[in-house]
């Protein structure tokens, strides 16, 4: 069952409102503009896309277009951050941090610069602009970095959530934001706790076999799916990694210790990954059996958002077989 | 408002070049390793900066209003290293541990490792970026300083460069000022050879630049470049500086081959044994 603490909505398995989660990152830049003076905000020839614009058009001073070039994007929130502003980058994942990864490295982790990157159109869930704009590999390339937290919200609130709170955090975070309208999971009510793993569904029983757990908006396959298997006699229990650096090792510890298995959820590579930093860790204090959903080894295409997830095995069959065969 | 330089002030500022220069021979033969032609040509600008134009105070490398000198080019740090040190940030003894472990003197500088310097450097092409990121938030908080941005010529090789100056043509900012150690050399030989960077100055004036050139070891006339540059109040302005590599040591002028490399023990002596007696010109009572 869902879990009632968390007020998710209610409506969710009833073909729940659909929203871009990028439109949470542009609506908490809008009341971040509001609210604190130093927010500035950058972007690369993506304003309207990455929904910056409306940022933009309210504080047109504290708005930076760089066009198309994203290590000078990189470069110049640093030097603003240490000049103590707050720097929000926004760009398509594939480029930032893609394009200006060792910019940003450099300038920014390294430099301990408090900038927050937004990495939009990730996962092959950007759908028809194919490949080359799906950011699938984003995770990996910024997770590896020292003193970074990264975040992969599952829906509008949760991205707005997140934006809002990497604000008053200093330091550099990745915040993973999502291009088409996905399945609004959470409300406005549901607590947004940084740095944890939460229970969505939890086993009838209190004895689940299996743990899904899953990130981004994938988390409402992984919901779908355990709501199936519930109903074919299999208990298992769902939790949202929002949060992949710092990973919340003590949850992650206590749940390994009650299941046989993990199946991680991911729009992502499965090297590198959400699935790579759960298993980072197993390995060391809980070794199990772990079936990784994301895409193996492969690009994605072109092509809708739902025949997509079904060929590279990202819906909520894929996950459904890969408890099977964990059970079995 | 930088003042004008007289007759004393620049003695005591070749003076300080001088000095710059010996700290860097003693620093980079204690490393083992490290960069000698282009700290060393650079000495005389460093020390123009740190001892006459920057508003700093390195008893208190924070304070708000400091002007912000950017160094894009991190590999020249034991330049700036020795400046610093002579200027006061840190105790001279402290040069000995450039790039040893547990030092706050790293390879390429750190910003959060060193207080006083403003950003971390080493990959090339990102300096002018982050001066730009400082020159806009100075704009935003209404505040006067200054920022100074010292690139080299062979990282005009990097594209980040050039996303820069084209971001400088359209948001001209005049609280913004680059200075280009013109050298000709990079880490495989002159820079006309490797990727030339020719016409240059044609170049940066295309972007919409307020370009000056002038001679990288003439403390007056680089004072006055400054100067000038900070009269412009349209446009950020760019110096061409020439220097020679390796300037004030003969055996190392003009050779590429000094870019990435410290001296040894017999060429530190020689070399500081030149420095001493600039060149032959003051007998020194050690000879």
């Amino acid at each position: 069952m869902l879990n009632p603490e968390l007020k998710l909505n209610p409506k969710i398995f009833e073909e729940p409102e659909e929203r871009p989660i990028r439109d949470g990152f542009g609506d908490a830049l809008l009341e971040l503009g509001e609210k604190n003076s130093n927010v500035v905000v950058l972007t690369a020839d993506v304003a309207e896309s990455t929904r910056v614009h409306k940022f933009a058009e309210k504080w047109p001073e504290k708005f930076i277009e760089c066009g198309i070039a994203e290590q000078n994007m990189a470069g110049i929130a640093a030097g603003l951050a240490v000049s103590g502003k707050i720097a929000f980058i926004s760009s398509y994942a594939t480029f930032s941090p893609g394009k200006n990864w060792e910019t940003i490295r450099t300038t920014i982790i390294y430099n301990n610069a408090n900038v927050k990157i937004a990495g939009h159109h990730a996962g092959i869930a950007t759908g028809p602009d194919g490949a080359t704009h799906q950011a699938t590999e984003d995770i990996a390339i910024i997770r590896c970095l020292p003193n970074i937290r990264v975040i992969s919200p599952c829906d509008y609130f949760e991205a707005k959530k997140a934006t809002l709170y990497s604000a008053d955090i200093y330091g550099p975070f990745y915040l993973r934001f999502v291009r088409e309208k996905t399945p609004v999971i959470t409300t406005e009510e549901t607590p947004f706790r940084f740095g944890k793993i939460e229970y969505f569904w939890k086993p009838k029983t209190e004895k689940a076999e299996i743990a899904i757990m899953a990130t981004g908006y994938l988390l409402y396959q992984a919901l779908l799916a355990a709501k199936e298997l519930q109903e074919e006699g299999i208990d298992v229990c769902v939790l949202n990694v929002h949060t992949i650096k710092p990973l919340d090792e003590k949850t992650l510890l206590e749940v390994a210790n009650k299941v046989k298995g993990i199946v991680t959820v991911e729009d992502h590579q499965i090297h590198g990954g959400m699935g790579s930093a759960i298993a980072e860790f197993l390995a060391k204090t809980k070794p199990l059996r772990i079936e990784f959903i994301g895409l193996q080894n492969t690009f994605g295409e072109s092509g809708n958002i739902k025949d997509l997830i079904k060929k590279y095995g990202l819906d909520k069959e894929s996950i459904k077989s890969a408890v099977k065969k964990l059970l079995s | 408002m930088i003042e004008e330089l007289y007759d004393e002030k620049l003695k005591i500022l070749e003076e300080k070049a001088n000095e710059i220069r010996r700290l860097i021979i003693e620093m980079l033969f204690e490393a083992g390793s490290g960069h000698s032609a282009g700290p060393l040509g650079m000495a005389d600008i460093f020390s123009a900066l740190y001892f006459h134009i920057l508003r700093h105070d390195p008893k208190n490398p924070n304070w708000q209003d400091r002007d912000r000198l950017v160094l894009s080019n991190g590999h020249i740090c034991p330049v700036q290293y020795a400046a610093m040190a002579l200027a006061g940030y840190f105790p001279k003894e402290e040069l000995k541990t450039l790039r040893k472990i547990n030092s706050r003197l790293q390879g390429h500088p750190h910003r959060t490792s060193l207080p006083g310097i403003e950003n971390t450097s080493g990959p090339l092409g990102e300096g002018i970026s982050q001066a730009i990121g400082m020159a806009i938030a100075a704009k935003l908080d209404k505040k006067g300083y200054h920022i100074y941005c010292i690139t080299s010529d062979g990282e005009h090789q990097e594209g980040n460069i050039w996303e820069a100056y084209m971001f400088l043509g359209k948001n001209q900012l005049e609280n913004l000022t680059i200075i280009i150690d013109r050298n000709y050399i990079q880490i495989d030989g002159f820079t006309e050879d490797v990727m030339p960077l020719e016409p240059l100055k044609q170049k940066l004036e295309s972007f919409g630049l307020h370009v000056l050139e002038v001679d990288g070891h003439n403390i007056r006339a680089f004072v006055d470049a400054v100067r000038e540059a900070r009269s412009e109040w349209k446009r950020t302005s760019v110096i061409i500086a020439y220097t020679i590599p390796g300037k004030g040591v003969s055996f190392m002028e003009k050779k590429f081959e000094w870019h990435g490399k410290p001296p040894n023990k017999e060429e530190a002596k020689k070399a500081i044994d030149e420095l001493r007696t600039l060149g032959g010109k003051i007998i020194s009572e050690h000879q």
